[in-house]
């Protein structure tokens, strides 16, 4: 393993800004975070990052390294040969060098309405672990919205105004598919956060770090609940005659 | 020189306790104001893992509050505030459904209940749990729940010292750290739920945001705190590679059957169980072994002894040569439990060894040792309120002390939050409603302390703030560990004398905008005055307790079981004497010193 690495880093603002080079003395098992913590301490106490659990519980430290959206402290400093290029999330404003103005995704969570369950049996709620296990997928996120930031409805054509993004899909889903939940959110799915615009890439799969199938197992099932409600014939004319409104 | 707002209930901290507080201050009609130092979510109670304690009774039926209270108060080696212990005790379970009503997902029984884990010091399975990340499952819970309630939640806003009118709490002044600019927030009541002081000590699993901020503006405002000498060393934090040293590997391992190993392979902590727990643990492997595959006659095996016990016999290990190749001991999963189970149970154990330490946990054991973890001093709070010693300043969680004594079990950390979370935002908002006007904020005062903040750009010259706070690390780490002697702290407290020198003289270039530089000569402030009170107490407490081992004083001493140490401020010195601890009634006394039903 090499003794010392460059890391080039996002120095900057969102007006304007460069990428500096740092040389870094590495050791075994060295994540990129810890080159970041390194050149704080000791060669540039300004520079800006966000982090917390420095374990990938948190999702804190989300950037792009050498181009890819990453978790700087799950990202190993031996996965690389040459030079580490370390950005900012190109899909949110940035503050300053690699922290960005993720404000808007908190903004969208509100949209959503939260869990409301049935009235209750006994007290506790009764479920199946295989009906549990399907949901603990969705809830296993922790919010680094590096989803978000690959998904090229938000990235490339930055349609913010309609799309709430892979994340809160995601937590649609969840909510969606517990089995206790009485609240219906597909016209919410469809109108307010734009459940269509997603034509499954799956770029937000690839990246997610907490490996949550997001395409398949969250906005599939998703689109499919929506085809029911508002583009299958049969399914209206079930609707008008039982007046049942969730699929059987 | 600051911009101003005004709520009748201020919760400083959104963790677990901090968001239980704003919710039931909110529920109460209070006008709520919630500051995170972080984002939102990202609070340190997202970093547990193995699970919420409540006697659920779901596995065993046997199990009660009693249970759960006769185990906190022991684990707690007598030490605890018993009727904290027995709110706590009596009120967790509720607090899970509750938790479960807003959305949370927990693990299920076969008949569909929520299911429970095995946990060092709890004699039933009593945690309520999501695989191995039970913080995240909780606090996201909390956030969904508050996004539908209309109070104001800040983020990444600091608070540095609180404000008083005469005796009473009058408000926080703080930075925002995205522009560096000052805010003073008025209120009547205030919540602090700022967690921990982990960044004291150079291998910990805390995080950045630990730097024992409510621990020093509580001080700081003339409070009491009482237990600072007890500090919780987890005795699994990962020891290599390097650079993630101290990282949490979850108690969860041992509670799904892990065991613990020397480096000449034998599983040592048959030879460490204490007195007061004889009886209660298996004797031997073959016993262990039994209770593993589900004898109901067999008991427990002894890597379930509580933290403090388990990190003390680990370090004799490693003392003693019998250390793996990186200083630490073995913990094995891949023995005991098919590979199946392991990454179900505890999938984010897995990910991180594979990611990180290149080990596949299914197949090799772990190697680790204690790490920094938990403080169990803290503010000291009346039981049924959460009120400090000063009128409408209120708190919880880790922040707050009393309620597990020298020794924390796991699982009773999320517990607390909740039940105390609670009634701090519940009487924080009675206190306000008895208010009929704001409290006075004298604005000289605050102008002063906007100006001591910028004090680190007033310095042409100076010390990195980054590289002091590492010298304090050392120095905790070195002499104020897991076991002491009153040489090493002496010496450990001469050295933080100088270091309160040299960190007058830290200096911050550039601008305020997210300044990590800036934060952090702040924030060593707090350190400071954090590990200063560790080590006046930990030398006033001549016995060993709990977390608390003085290889001087090596016995328990019957008189130390009857006193708080105590820490405060006057003339501004550092002081600290004795107070009794409240008399725990006749019934309870005998529940917890008397054999379990």
């Amino acid at each position: 393993m090499r003794s010392r690495a460059v890391l080039r880093v996002y120095r900057g603002d969102r007006q304007l800004g460069t990428l500096k080079s740092y040389e870094v003395e590495t050791c075994e098992g060295m994540v990129v975070l810890d080159a970041i913590h390194q050149i704080q301490a000791k060669q540039d106490n300004e520079l800006a990052c966000r982090w917390n659990c420095k374990a990938g519980k948190c999702g804190s430290c989300s950037a792009e390294i050498n181009g890819q959206p990453r978790l700087m402290c799950m990202t190993r400093m031996d996965r690389y040969q040459g030079d580490i290029i370390v950005e900012p999330l190109k899909t949110f404003p940035i503050i300053k060098d690699l922290v960005n103005d993720v404000s808007w995704n908190y903004e969208v969570n509100r949209k959503i309405k939260a869990f409301h369950p049935k009235p209750q049996q006994g007290g506790t709620l009764r479920m199946q672990q295989y009906d549990v296990d399907r949901v603990q997928e969705f809830r296993k996120c922790i919010e680094c919205f590096l989803c978000q930031d690959v998904c090229h409805v938000l990235r490339d054509h930055n349609r913010k105004d309609v799309f709430a993004g892979p994340r809160f899909l995601v937590r649609l889903a969840g909510l969606e598919m517990h089995p206790h939940d009485v609240e219906d959110r597909l016209e919410a799915a469809k109108n307010i956060l734009g459940t269509e615009y997603c034509n499954i890439t799956k770029c937000c799969t690839d990246v997610c770090p907490e490996s949550i199938r997001i395409t398949d197992n969250a906005i599939i099932p998703l689109k499919e609940r929506l085809v029911s409600r508002y583009y299958d014939p049969v399914a209206w004319v079930w609707r008008k005659i039982t007046g049942k409104r969730k699929p059987v | 020189m600051f911009e101003t707002f005004e709520h009748d209930v201020l919760v400083i901290g959104a963790g677990g306790a901090g968001l239980r507080a704003a919710i039931e201050a909110h529920a109460m009609g209070a006008h709520v104001g919630l500051l995170c130092k972080s984002l939102l979510g990202k609070a340190h109670t997202v970093m547990a893992e193995g699970g919420i304690a409540a006697a659920l009774a779901n596995n065993v039926a046997q199990d009660n509050w009693q249970a759960h209270f006769r185990d906190t108060m022991r684990g707690g080696k007598l030490l605890g505030n018993w009727r904290m212990a027995q709110i706590h005790a009596m009120e967790a379970s509720a607090r899970v459904m509750e938790l479960e009503q807003w959305g949370a997902m927990f693990d299920r029984t076969s008949d569909g209940r929520i299911n429970q884990r095995n946990f060092g010091g709890h004699r039933y399975p009593r945690l309520a749990h999501v695989g191995d990340r039970t913080g995240l499952e909780m606090i996201r819970s909390l956030q969904d729940h508050s996004a539908e309630q209309d109070f104001k939640v800040y983020m990444e806003f600091t608070a540095y010292r609180l404000l008083k009118d005469g005796d009473r709490i009058s408000g926080v002044i703080g930075y925002w750290r995205e522009t560096g600019r000052f805010a003073l927030f008025r209120a009547k009541a205030v919540v602090l739920a700022t967690g921990g002081i982990g960044k004291c000590w150079q291998v910990t699993s805390n995080s950045w945001e630990y730097t024992g901020d409510g621990h020093a503006m509580a001080y700081v405002a003339g409070a009491e705190l009482i237990d600072m000498e007890f500090v919780q060393f987890h005795p699994t934090g990962m020891v290599w590679p390097p650079s993630i040293r101290g990282t949490l590997v979850t108690e969860a391992v041992r509670g799904e059957g892990g065991v613990l190993l020397n480096g000449k392979g034998e599983r040592f902590m048959f030879r460490y169980i204490p007195a007061m727990f004889r009886g209660e643990f298996a004797e031997n492997e073959d016993e262990a072994k039994r209770w593993l595959i589900g004898d109901k006659l067999a008991r427990r095996p002894p890597e379930l002894l509580t933290r403090d016990v388990i990190s003390r016999a680990i370090v004799k290990e490693i003392k003693e040569g019998r250390g793996t190749a990186h200083g630490g001991v073995s913990l094995d999963i891949a023995t005991q439990r098919t590979a199946e189970k392991i990454r179900s149970k505890l999938p984010s154990m897995y990910h991180q060894f594979k990611e990180l330490g290149d080990l596949d946990i299914t197949k090799q054991p772990m190697e680790v040792g204690p790490t920094t973890h938990y403080v169990m001093g803290g503010v000291r709070v009346d039981p049924e309120t959460a009120q400090s010693t000063i009128s409408g300043l209120f708190a919880a969680g880790e922040c707050a002390g009393g309620m597990h004594g020298a020794n924390r079990l796991g699982g009773n950390s999320l517990s607390d939050l909740l039940v105390f979370g609670r009634r701090a935002g519940a009487s924080a908002a009675e206190y306000a409603k008895a208010l009929n006007a704001f409290p006075n904020v004298d604005e000289q005062v605050a102008r002063n302390l906007c100006r001591e903040m910028l004090a680190p750009f007033d310095r042409t010259e100076g010390e990195n703030p980054f590289a002091v706070t590492e010298a304090l690390q050392t120095v905790m780490q070195d002499w104020v560990g897991i076991v002491r002697t009153e040489e090493e702290l002496v010496r450990a407290r001469k050295k933080i004398s100088s270091l309160k020198e040299r960190a007058l003289h830290v200096r911050a270039g550039g601008n305020r905008q997210y300044n990590p530089g800036w934060h952090q000569a702040l924030d060593l402030m707090n350190l400071l005055v954090g590990s200063e009170m560790v080590i006046l107490a930990a030398i006033e407490r001549k016995e060993s307790r709990g977390a608390h081992t003085r290889i001087d004083f090596p016995k328990s001493e019957s008189k130390w079981a009857k006193v708080n140490v105590t820490i405060y401020e006057k003339a501004g010195q550092m002081h600290v004497k004795q107070q009794p601890l409240p008399e725990i009634p006749e019934d309870l006394r005998k529940l917890v010193e008397g054999e379990p039903s």
